[in-house]
Protein backbone atom coordinates (compact mmCIF):
# COMPACT_ATOMS: atom_id res chain seq x y z
CA UNK A 1 0.00 0.00 0.00
CA UNK A 2 1.38 3.27 -0.90
CA UNK A 3 1.74 6.28 1.58
CA UNK A 4 -0.76 8.27 -0.02
CA UNK A 5 -3.52 5.48 0.11
CA UNK A 6 -2.37 5.69 4.66
CA UNK A 7 -2.68 9.30 4.57
CA UNK A 8 -5.74 9.21 2.89
CA UNK A 9 -6.95 6.63 5.19
CA UNK A 10 -5.91 7.91 8.26
CA UNK A 11 -7.51 11.63 7.22
CA UNK A 12 -10.58 10.47 5.98
CA UNK A 13 -11.18 7.88 9.73
CA UNK A 14 -12.18 11.31 11.84
CA UNK A 15 -15.11 12.43 9.29
CA UNK A 16 -16.35 9.07 9.13
CA UNK A 17 -15.69 8.21 12.91
CA UNK A 18 -17.45 12.30 13.10
CA UNK A 19 -20.37 10.69 10.68
CA UNK A 20 -21.06 7.69 12.93
CA UNK A 21 -21.01 9.76 16.09
CA UNK A 22 -23.15 12.18 14.76
CA UNK A 23 -25.39 10.54 12.58
CA UNK A 24 -25.44 6.92 12.66
CA UNK A 25 -25.15 6.38 16.31
CA UNK A 26 -28.08 8.66 17.52
CA UNK A 27 -29.82 7.71 14.81
CA UNK A 28 -29.96 4.39 15.89
CA UNK A 29 -30.48 4.69 19.39
CA UNK A 30 -33.43 6.90 19.00
CA UNK A 31 -35.37 5.22 16.35
CA UNK A 32 -34.49 1.98 18.76
CA UNK A 33 -35.92 3.86 21.85
CA UNK A 34 -39.32 5.19 19.85
CA UNK A 35 -39.69 1.91 18.09
CA UNK A 36 -39.56 0.04 21.13
CA UNK A 37 -42.52 2.30 22.51
CA UNK A 38 -44.38 1.59 18.86
CA UNK A 39 -43.49 -2.08 19.10
CA UNK A 40 -45.06 -2.39 22.58
CA UNK A 41 -48.06 -0.82 22.11
CA UNK A 42 -48.05 -2.76 18.67
CA UNK A 43 -47.62 -6.06 20.25
CA UNK A 44 -50.50 -5.47 23.01
CA UNK A 45 -52.82 -4.25 20.19
CA UNK A 46 -51.48 -7.88 18.36
CA UNK A 47 -52.57 -9.63 21.81
CA UNK A 48 -55.88 -8.06 22.26
CA UNK A 49 -59.19 -9.90 22.25
CA UNK A 50 -60.74 -7.44 20.37
CA UNK A 51 -60.66 -8.00 16.87
CA UNK A 52 -60.33 -4.61 15.16
CA UNK A 53 -57.68 -3.64 17.70
CA UNK A 54 -55.87 -7.36 17.28
CA UNK A 55 -56.45 -6.66 13.46
CA UNK A 56 -55.21 -3.16 12.72
CA UNK A 57 -51.70 -4.61 14.72
CA UNK A 58 -51.68 -7.68 12.22
CA UNK A 59 -52.08 -5.03 9.60
CA UNK A 60 -49.09 -2.49 10.75
CA UNK A 61 -46.80 -5.35 11.19
CA UNK A 62 -47.83 -7.26 7.72
CA UNK A 63 -47.00 -3.76 5.66
CA UNK A 64 -43.87 -3.12 7.86
CA UNK A 65 -41.96 -6.49 7.13
CA UNK A 66 -43.57 -6.80 3.52
CA UNK A 67 -42.43 -3.41 2.01
CA UNK A 68 -38.35 -2.83 1.86
CA UNK A 69 -36.84 -0.02 4.49
CA UNK A 70 -35.74 1.52 1.46
CA UNK A 71 -39.10 2.02 0.16
CA UNK A 72 -40.37 3.18 3.30
CA UNK A 73 -37.95 6.03 3.47
CA UNK A 74 -38.41 7.06 0.33
CA UNK A 75 -42.45 7.31 0.83
CA UNK A 76 -41.77 9.61 3.47
CA UNK A 77 -38.83 11.75 2.78
CA UNK A 78 -39.41 11.92 -1.45
CA UNK A 79 -42.95 10.83 -1.28
CA UNK A 80 -44.89 13.02 1.40
CA UNK A 81 -43.83 16.34 -0.13
CA UNK A 82 -45.49 15.88 -3.45
CA UNK A 83 -49.34 15.76 -1.18
CA UNK A 84 -47.35 18.76 0.78
CA UNK A 85 -46.06 17.04 3.32
CA UNK A 86 -42.48 18.33 3.74
CA UNK A 87 -40.32 16.40 6.25
CA UNK A 88 -36.63 17.27 6.89
CA UNK A 89 -34.14 14.14 6.28
CA UNK A 90 -33.65 14.01 9.92
CA UNK A 91 -36.84 13.64 11.07
CA UNK A 92 -37.96 11.47 8.25
CA UNK A 93 -35.06 8.98 9.06
CA UNK A 94 -36.38 8.63 12.53
CA UNK A 95 -39.69 8.11 11.60
CA UNK A 96 -39.11 5.15 9.11
CA UNK A 97 -36.35 3.58 11.35
CA UNK A 98 -38.86 3.91 14.45
CA UNK A 99 -42.01 2.67 12.77
CA UNK A 100 -39.99 -0.66 10.75
CA UNK A 101 -38.35 -1.29 14.70
CA UNK A 102 -41.93 -1.01 15.85
CA UNK A 103 -42.99 -3.45 13.03
CA UNK A 104 -40.33 -6.28 13.91
CA UNK A 105 -39.87 -5.89 17.22
CA UNK A 106 -43.61 -5.90 17.92
CA UNK A 107 -43.36 -9.72 17.48
CA UNK A 108 -40.29 -10.66 19.98
CA UNK A 109 -42.18 -8.86 22.07
CA UNK A 110 -44.98 -10.32 22.10
CA UNK A 111 -43.73 -13.18 21.92
CA UNK A 112 -41.76 -12.66 24.96
CA UNK A 113 -45.01 -11.83 26.48
CA UNK A 114 -46.88 -15.45 25.94
CA UNK A 115 -43.80 -17.27 27.03
CA UNK A 116 -44.26 -16.18 30.82
CA UNK A 117 -46.47 -19.08 32.10
CA UNK A 118 -49.77 -17.80 33.10
CA UNK A 119 -49.56 -18.47 36.70
CA UNK A 120 -47.33 -15.53 36.72
CA UNK A 121 -50.58 -13.34 35.05
CA UNK A 122 -52.63 -15.26 37.82
CA UNK A 123 -50.37 -14.56 40.93
CA UNK A 124 -50.41 -10.93 40.04
CA UNK A 125 -54.32 -10.75 40.21
CA UNK A 126 -54.48 -12.84 43.65
CA UNK A 127 -52.42 -10.40 45.09
CA UNK A 128 -54.64 -7.62 44.22
CA UNK A 129 -53.22 -6.42 41.12
CA UNK A 130 -54.80 -4.80 37.77
CA UNK A 131 -54.05 -5.93 34.02
CA UNK A 132 -51.86 -3.34 34.05
CA UNK A 133 -49.92 -3.55 36.94
CA UNK A 134 -49.67 -7.04 36.44
CA UNK A 135 -48.23 -6.64 32.94
CA UNK A 136 -45.55 -3.76 33.86
CA UNK A 137 -44.59 -5.41 37.34
CA UNK A 138 -44.76 -8.65 36.80
CA UNK A 139 -44.64 -9.92 32.77
CA UNK A 140 -42.64 -7.16 31.06
CA UNK A 141 -39.19 -7.50 33.45
CA UNK A 142 -39.60 -11.45 32.77
CA UNK A 143 -40.25 -11.03 28.88
CA UNK A 144 -37.33 -8.32 28.77
CA UNK A 145 -35.18 -11.51 29.72
CA UNK A 146 -36.38 -13.10 26.84
CA UNK A 147 -36.49 -10.89 24.41
CA UNK A 148 -33.19 -9.34 24.73
CA UNK A 149 -31.18 -11.71 22.15
CA UNK A 150 -33.57 -11.20 19.42
CA UNK A 151 -34.04 -7.28 20.23
CA UNK A 152 -30.04 -7.43 20.11
CA UNK A 153 -30.45 -8.69 16.51
CA UNK A 154 -32.98 -6.09 15.56
CA UNK A 155 -30.85 -3.62 17.10
CA UNK A 156 -27.93 -4.51 15.52
CA UNK A 157 -29.92 -4.95 11.72
CA UNK A 158 -30.57 -1.44 12.68
CA UNK A 159 -27.49 0.24 13.03
CA UNK A 160 -26.21 -0.87 9.82
CA UNK A 161 -29.47 -0.28 7.90
CA UNK A 162 -29.10 3.20 9.09
CA UNK A 163 -26.26 3.74 6.21
CA UNK A 164 -30.03 3.91 3.89
CA UNK A 165 -29.75 7.51 5.43
CA UNK A 166 -26.79 8.74 3.28
CA UNK A 167 -29.39 8.07 0.41
CA UNK A 168 -32.48 11.13 1.58
CA UNK A 169 -29.29 13.44 2.93
CA UNK A 170 -28.72 12.47 6.49
CA UNK A 171 -25.14 12.82 6.99
CA UNK A 172 -23.79 9.68 8.80
CA UNK A 173 -21.17 7.13 9.02
CA UNK A 174 -21.57 5.93 5.16
CA UNK A 175 -22.47 8.98 3.64
CA UNK A 176 -19.08 10.57 4.95
CA UNK A 177 -17.02 7.61 3.12
CA UNK A 178 -19.27 8.20 -0.30
CA UNK A 179 -18.07 11.49 -0.31
CA UNK A 180 -14.61 11.04 0.39
CA UNK A 181 -14.50 8.02 -1.56
CA UNK A 182 -15.95 10.04 -4.66
CA UNK A 183 -13.53 12.96 -3.98
CA UNK A 184 -10.28 10.39 -3.96
CA UNK A 185 -11.56 7.77 -6.78
CA UNK A 186 -10.34 5.46 -3.55
CA UNK A 187 -13.67 3.61 -3.38
CA UNK A 188 -12.47 0.13 -2.14
CA UNK A 189 -10.64 1.43 0.78
CA UNK A 190 -12.95 3.94 2.04
CA UNK A 191 -15.79 1.84 1.51
CA UNK A 192 -13.90 -1.18 3.41
CA UNK A 193 -13.10 1.89 6.35
CA UNK A 194 -16.57 2.21 6.56
CA UNK A 195 -17.59 -1.33 7.10
CA UNK A 196 -14.61 -1.60 9.61
CA UNK A 197 -16.13 1.30 11.31
CA UNK A 198 -19.82 -0.10 11.37
CA UNK A 199 -18.37 -3.66 12.47
CA UNK A 200 -16.54 -2.31 15.38
CA UNK A 201 -19.74 -0.47 16.57
CA UNK A 202 -21.36 -3.81 16.33
CA UNK A 203 -18.76 -6.04 18.41
CA UNK A 204 -19.12 -2.97 20.99
CA UNK A 205 -23.08 -3.75 20.96
CA UNK A 206 -22.45 -7.60 20.80
CA UNK A 207 -20.65 -7.31 24.47
CA UNK A 208 -23.45 -5.10 25.69
CA UNK A 209 -26.13 -7.53 24.85
CA UNK A 210 -23.72 -10.43 27.18
CA UNK A 211 -23.62 -8.12 29.53
CA UNK A 212 -27.33 -7.00 29.79
CA UNK A 213 -28.35 -10.83 29.21
CA UNK A 214 -25.82 -11.83 32.52
CA UNK A 215 -27.37 -9.22 34.22
CA UNK A 216 -31.12 -10.30 33.73
CA UNK A 217 -30.04 -14.05 34.69
CA UNK A 218 -29.09 -13.40 37.99
CA UNK A 219 -32.33 -14.64 38.98
CA UNK A 220 -32.58 -17.38 37.19
CA UNK A 221 -31.18 -21.51 37.48
CA UNK A 222 -27.87 -22.41 35.74
CA UNK B 1 -83.27 -8.41 48.17
CA UNK B 2 -85.41 -9.49 51.14
CA UNK B 3 -83.65 -9.48 54.90
CA UNK B 4 -83.61 -12.95 55.18
CA UNK B 5 -82.20 -14.19 51.69
CA UNK B 6 -79.48 -15.84 52.71
CA UNK B 7 -77.55 -13.59 49.79
CA UNK B 8 -78.19 -10.09 51.17
CA UNK B 9 -74.74 -9.11 52.01
CA UNK B 10 -74.35 -8.70 55.45
CA UNK B 11 -73.21 -5.37 57.00
CA UNK B 12 -69.63 -5.11 57.95
CA UNK B 13 -69.22 -5.76 61.63
CA UNK B 14 -71.78 -8.95 60.70
CA UNK B 15 -72.27 -11.37 63.75
CA UNK B 16 -69.22 -14.03 63.91
CA UNK B 17 -71.87 -16.71 62.87
CA UNK B 18 -72.51 -14.98 59.52
CA UNK B 19 -70.24 -17.10 56.57
CA UNK B 20 -67.86 -15.73 55.45
CA UNK B 21 -68.40 -16.86 52.00
CA UNK B 22 -71.06 -18.01 50.32
CA UNK B 23 -71.31 -19.32 46.80
CA UNK B 24 -74.49 -20.57 44.76
CA UNK B 25 -75.40 -22.31 41.83
CA UNK B 26 -71.89 -21.74 40.45
CA UNK B 27 -71.99 -23.46 36.53
CA UNK B 28 -68.88 -23.72 34.62
CA UNK B 29 -67.89 -25.16 31.23
CA UNK B 30 -65.01 -25.47 29.26
CA UNK B 31 -66.11 -25.56 25.45
CA UNK B 32 -68.78 -28.89 25.59
CA UNK B 33 -67.44 -30.35 28.77
CA UNK B 34 -69.72 -29.05 31.73
CA UNK B 35 -67.28 -28.94 34.26
CA UNK B 36 -69.44 -27.16 37.68
CA UNK B 37 -73.46 -28.41 37.36
CA UNK B 38 -74.59 -25.57 39.93
CA UNK B 39 -72.06 -25.49 43.29
CA UNK B 40 -72.99 -24.34 46.26
CA UNK B 41 -70.45 -23.71 49.11
CA UNK B 42 -70.98 -21.88 52.45
CA UNK B 43 -67.62 -21.19 54.30
CA UNK B 44 -68.17 -20.07 58.15
CA UNK B 45 -65.43 -17.99 59.51
CA UNK B 46 -62.81 -19.36 61.30
CA UNK B 47 -63.59 -23.06 59.30
CA UNK B 48 -61.38 -24.99 57.14
CA UNK B 49 -63.16 -26.14 54.41
CA UNK B 50 -61.71 -29.02 52.17
CA UNK B 51 -62.40 -29.64 48.49
CA UNK B 52 -61.43 -33.19 47.67
CA UNK B 53 -62.60 -35.62 44.77
CA UNK B 54 -61.00 -37.36 41.75
CA UNK B 55 -59.58 -35.42 38.65
CA UNK B 56 -61.24 -33.64 37.21
CA UNK B 57 -64.01 -33.35 39.38
CA UNK B 58 -63.80 -29.69 39.34
CA UNK B 59 -62.74 -28.96 42.69
CA UNK B 60 -59.77 -26.24 41.68
CA UNK B 61 -62.32 -24.98 39.07
CA UNK B 62 -64.66 -24.18 42.08
CA UNK B 63 -61.92 -22.60 44.37
CA UNK B 64 -60.78 -20.40 41.27
CA UNK B 65 -64.49 -19.23 40.74
CA UNK B 66 -64.27 -17.95 44.29
CA UNK B 67 -61.57 -15.15 43.64
CA UNK B 68 -62.52 -14.67 39.39
CA UNK B 69 -59.96 -16.49 37.89
CA UNK B 70 -62.31 -18.62 36.49
CA UNK B 71 -64.92 -16.65 35.49
CA UNK B 72 -68.65 -18.73 36.15
CA UNK B 73 -71.56 -18.62 33.03
CA UNK B 74 -74.15 -18.74 36.11
CA UNK B 75 -73.98 -18.21 40.13
CA UNK B 76 -73.12 -16.20 42.37
CA UNK B 77 -70.22 -15.46 45.11
CA UNK B 78 -70.52 -13.24 48.22
CA UNK B 79 -68.41 -12.52 51.13
CA UNK B 80 -69.72 -10.99 54.18
CA UNK B 81 -69.99 -7.41 54.13
CA UNK B 82 -69.64 -7.31 50.41
CA UNK B 83 -70.78 -6.97 46.93
CA UNK B 84 -72.76 -10.14 45.53
CA UNK B 85 -71.06 -10.84 42.62
CA UNK B 86 -73.48 -12.73 39.92
CA UNK B 87 -71.91 -14.38 37.11
CA UNK B 88 -74.85 -14.35 35.26
CA UNK B 89 -73.23 -10.73 34.04
CA UNK B 90 -69.66 -10.26 33.30
CA UNK B 91 -68.08 -9.07 36.29
CA UNK B 92 -66.71 -5.76 36.37
CA UNK B 93 -63.32 -4.95 37.56
CA UNK B 94 -64.35 -3.43 41.00
CA UNK B 95 -66.40 -6.50 41.57
CA UNK B 96 -63.75 -9.12 40.81
CA UNK B 97 -61.41 -6.22 43.01
CA UNK B 98 -64.09 -7.02 45.69
CA UNK B 99 -63.38 -11.04 45.18
CA UNK B 100 -59.70 -10.76 45.26
CA UNK B 101 -59.10 -8.19 47.84
CA UNK B 102 -60.50 -10.23 50.54
CA UNK B 103 -58.94 -13.39 49.21
CA UNK B 104 -55.39 -15.01 48.73
CA UNK B 105 -54.00 -17.78 46.40
CA UNK B 106 -51.25 -20.05 47.22
CA UNK B 107 -50.78 -22.18 43.87
CA UNK B 108 -50.07 -26.13 43.22
CA UNK B 109 -47.07 -24.39 40.99
CA UNK B 110 -46.29 -22.08 43.52
CA UNK B 111 -46.16 -19.13 40.67
CA UNK B 112 -43.64 -17.15 42.63
CA UNK B 113 -42.25 -14.06 41.04
CA UNK B 114 -39.00 -15.46 39.91
CA UNK B 115 -37.30 -12.12 39.22
CA UNK B 116 -37.92 -10.85 42.63
CA UNK B 117 -36.31 -12.14 45.78
CA UNK B 118 -38.30 -13.94 48.75
CA UNK B 119 -38.97 -10.47 50.62
CA UNK B 120 -39.83 -8.77 47.43
CA UNK B 121 -42.36 -11.43 46.72
CA UNK B 122 -43.72 -11.11 49.99
CA UNK B 123 -44.05 -7.23 50.02
CA UNK B 124 -45.11 -6.22 46.22
CA UNK B 125 -48.93 -6.74 46.92
CA UNK B 126 -48.58 -4.90 50.49
CA UNK B 127 -46.69 -1.97 48.91
CA UNK B 128 -48.10 -2.36 45.31
CA UNK B 129 -51.50 -2.67 45.49
CA UNK B 130 -52.45 -2.03 49.68
CA UNK B 131 -50.09 1.10 49.40
CA UNK B 132 -48.86 0.08 52.76
CA UNK B 133 -46.44 1.69 53.95
CA UNK B 134 -42.34 -0.26 52.72
CA UNK B 135 -40.78 -0.30 55.94
CA UNK B 136 -43.67 -1.44 57.84
CA UNK B 137 -44.94 -4.29 54.79
CA UNK B 138 -40.84 -5.38 55.52
CA UNK B 139 -41.32 -5.73 58.88
CA UNK B 140 -44.48 -7.77 58.77
CA UNK B 141 -42.77 -9.93 55.69
CA UNK B 142 -39.64 -10.90 57.51
CA UNK B 143 -41.71 -11.63 60.57
CA UNK B 144 -43.85 -13.79 58.60
CA UNK B 145 -40.84 -15.45 56.87
CA UNK B 146 -39.32 -15.96 60.12
CA UNK B 147 -42.37 -17.87 61.23
CA UNK B 148 -42.19 -20.45 58.26
CA UNK B 149 -38.61 -21.20 59.35
CA UNK B 150 -37.37 -18.88 55.87
CA UNK B 151 -36.28 -15.84 57.67
CA UNK B 152 -32.86 -16.28 56.36
CA UNK B 153 -33.86 -16.73 52.79
CA UNK B 154 -35.41 -13.06 52.27
CA UNK B 155 -32.92 -11.97 50.03
CA UNK B 156 -32.65 -15.26 48.05
CA UNK B 157 -34.42 -15.34 44.54
CA UNK B 158 -37.17 -18.42 44.58
CA UNK B 159 -34.73 -20.06 42.09
CA UNK B 160 -32.73 -20.63 44.94
CA UNK B 161 -35.39 -22.43 47.91
CA UNK B 162 -36.53 -26.00 47.42
CA UNK B 163 -39.90 -26.81 46.36
CA UNK B 164 -41.44 -26.58 49.67
CA UNK B 165 -38.98 -23.64 50.62
CA UNK B 166 -40.76 -21.94 47.46
CA UNK B 167 -44.53 -22.83 48.73
CA UNK B 168 -43.94 -21.92 51.91
CA UNK B 169 -43.05 -18.24 50.94
CA UNK B 170 -46.25 -18.58 48.40
CA UNK B 171 -47.85 -19.27 51.72
CA UNK B 172 -46.31 -15.73 53.30
CA UNK B 173 -46.89 -13.79 50.57
CA UNK B 174 -50.81 -14.92 50.77
CA UNK B 175 -50.58 -13.63 54.53
CA UNK B 176 -49.25 -10.79 53.78
CA UNK B 177 -52.27 -9.28 52.32
CA UNK B 178 -54.09 -10.04 55.43
CA UNK B 179 -56.70 -11.49 53.59
CA UNK B 180 -59.84 -12.83 54.95
CA UNK B 181 -59.52 -15.78 53.10
CA UNK B 182 -57.23 -17.87 52.18
CA UNK B 183 -57.47 -20.12 49.18
CA UNK B 184 -55.41 -23.47 48.87
CA UNK B 185 -54.64 -25.25 45.39
CA UNK B 186 -53.36 -28.14 45.80
CA UNK B 187 -50.80 -26.71 47.79
CA UNK B 188 -48.57 -29.94 48.29
CA UNK B 189 -49.12 -31.28 45.00
CA UNK B 190 -46.44 -30.52 42.91
CA UNK B 191 -43.40 -31.18 46.01
CA UNK B 192 -41.55 -33.97 46.74
CA UNK B 193 -42.85 -36.68 49.24
CA UNK B 194 -40.04 -35.38 51.61
CA UNK B 195 -41.07 -31.70 51.50
CA UNK B 196 -44.76 -32.07 51.92
CA UNK B 197 -44.69 -32.37 55.86
CA UNK B 198 -43.40 -29.12 56.37
CA UNK B 199 -45.93 -27.19 53.99
CA UNK B 200 -48.78 -29.13 55.57
CA UNK B 201 -47.28 -27.79 59.42
CA UNK B 202 -47.19 -24.10 58.16
CA UNK B 203 -51.37 -24.90 56.95
CA UNK B 204 -52.16 -26.76 59.90
CA UNK B 205 -50.61 -23.82 62.15
CA UNK B 206 -53.06 -21.27 60.27
CA UNK B 207 -56.04 -23.62 60.77
CA UNK B 208 -55.47 -23.55 64.57
CA UNK B 209 -54.97 -19.78 64.60
CA UNK B 210 -58.19 -19.54 62.99
CA UNK B 211 -57.48 -18.31 59.57
CA UNK B 212 -60.88 -18.85 57.50
CA UNK B 213 -59.44 -21.41 54.26
CA UNK B 214 -60.73 -23.42 51.54
CA UNK B 215 -58.22 -26.25 50.53
CA UNK B 216 -58.08 -28.36 47.48
CA UNK B 217 -56.24 -31.43 48.68
CA UNK B 218 -55.25 -34.88 47.93
CA UNK B 219 -53.72 -35.04 51.25
CA UNK B 220 -57.07 -37.03 52.73
CA UNK B 221 -55.09 -37.74 56.64
CA UNK B 222 -54.49 -33.93 56.53
CA UNK B 223 -57.82 -33.17 55.62
CA UNK B 224 -59.39 -35.40 58.28
CA UNK B 225 -57.37 -34.03 60.90
CA UNK B 226 -57.80 -29.86 59.81
CA UNK B 227 -60.93 -29.21 57.83
CA UNK B 228 -64.35 -28.51 59.76
CA UNK B 229 -66.02 -29.32 56.61
CA UNK B 230 -65.45 -32.05 53.90
CA UNK B 231 -66.74 -31.61 50.07
CA UNK B 232 -66.44 -34.21 48.14
CA UNK B 233 -67.18 -33.63 44.57
CA UNK B 234 -67.30 -35.93 41.50
CA UNK B 235 -68.29 -34.95 37.97
CA UNK B 236 -69.30 -31.30 38.64
CA UNK B 237 -71.49 -31.55 41.28
CA UNK B 238 -71.31 -32.15 45.39
CA UNK B 239 -71.87 -35.47 46.15
CA UNK B 240 -71.31 -35.26 49.89
CA UNK B 241 -70.17 -32.66 52.77
CA UNK B 242 -70.26 -32.19 56.33
CA UNK B 243 -67.73 -32.72 58.74
CA UNK B 244 -64.68 -35.39 58.09
CA UNK B 245 -65.90 -37.36 60.83
CA UNK B 246 -68.66 -38.41 58.27
CA UNK B 247 -67.52 -38.21 54.83
CA UNK B 248 -64.34 -39.52 55.46
CA UNK B 249 -65.28 -41.80 57.72
CA UNK B 250 -68.73 -42.65 57.24
CA UNK B 251 -69.84 -41.99 53.89
CA UNK B 252 -73.10 -41.96 52.54
CA UNK B 253 -73.20 -41.91 49.01
CA UNK B 254 -72.26 -44.89 47.20
CA UNK B 255 -69.92 -42.52 44.57
CA UNK B 256 -67.63 -41.01 47.76
CA UNK B 257 -67.04 -44.58 49.35
CA UNK B 258 -66.18 -45.78 45.98
CA UNK B 259 -63.36 -42.54 45.96
CA UNK B 260 -62.18 -44.07 49.48
CA UNK B 261 -61.66 -46.96 48.42
CA UNK B 262 -59.93 -46.54 46.05
CA UNK B 263 -57.51 -44.42 47.89
CA UNK B 264 -57.23 -46.71 50.32
CA UNK B 265 -56.76 -49.82 48.25
CA UNK B 266 -53.36 -48.81 46.88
Amino acid sequence: MNESLWDLLLRSFLPIVGGAVTGTIPLALLSFALGLVIALGIALMRLSRIFVVSGIARVYISIIRGTPLLVQLFVIFYGLPSIGILVDPWPSAIIAFSLNVGGYAAEVIRAAILSVPKGQWEAGYTIGMSRGQTLVRVILPQAARVSVPPLSNTFISLVKDTSLASLILVTELFRQAQEIAAFSQEFMALYIEAAVVYWVICLVLSSAQSVLEKRLDRYVAH
Amino acid sequence: MSPTDPLAPAPLDAPIEAPLLVARGIRKSFGEVEVLKSIDLTVPRGDVVALIGPSGSGKTTVLRSLNGLEVPEAGTVAFAGGDVVDFAERPTKRQLASLRDRSAMVFQQFNLFPHRTVLENVIEGPVQVQKRPKAEAIADARALLERVGLGAKADAYPFELSGGQQQRVGIVRALALKPQLLLFDEPTSALDPELVGDVLDVIRELATEGWTMVLVTHELTFATHVADTIVFMDGGVVVESGPPSEVLQNPREPRTKQFLHRLLDR
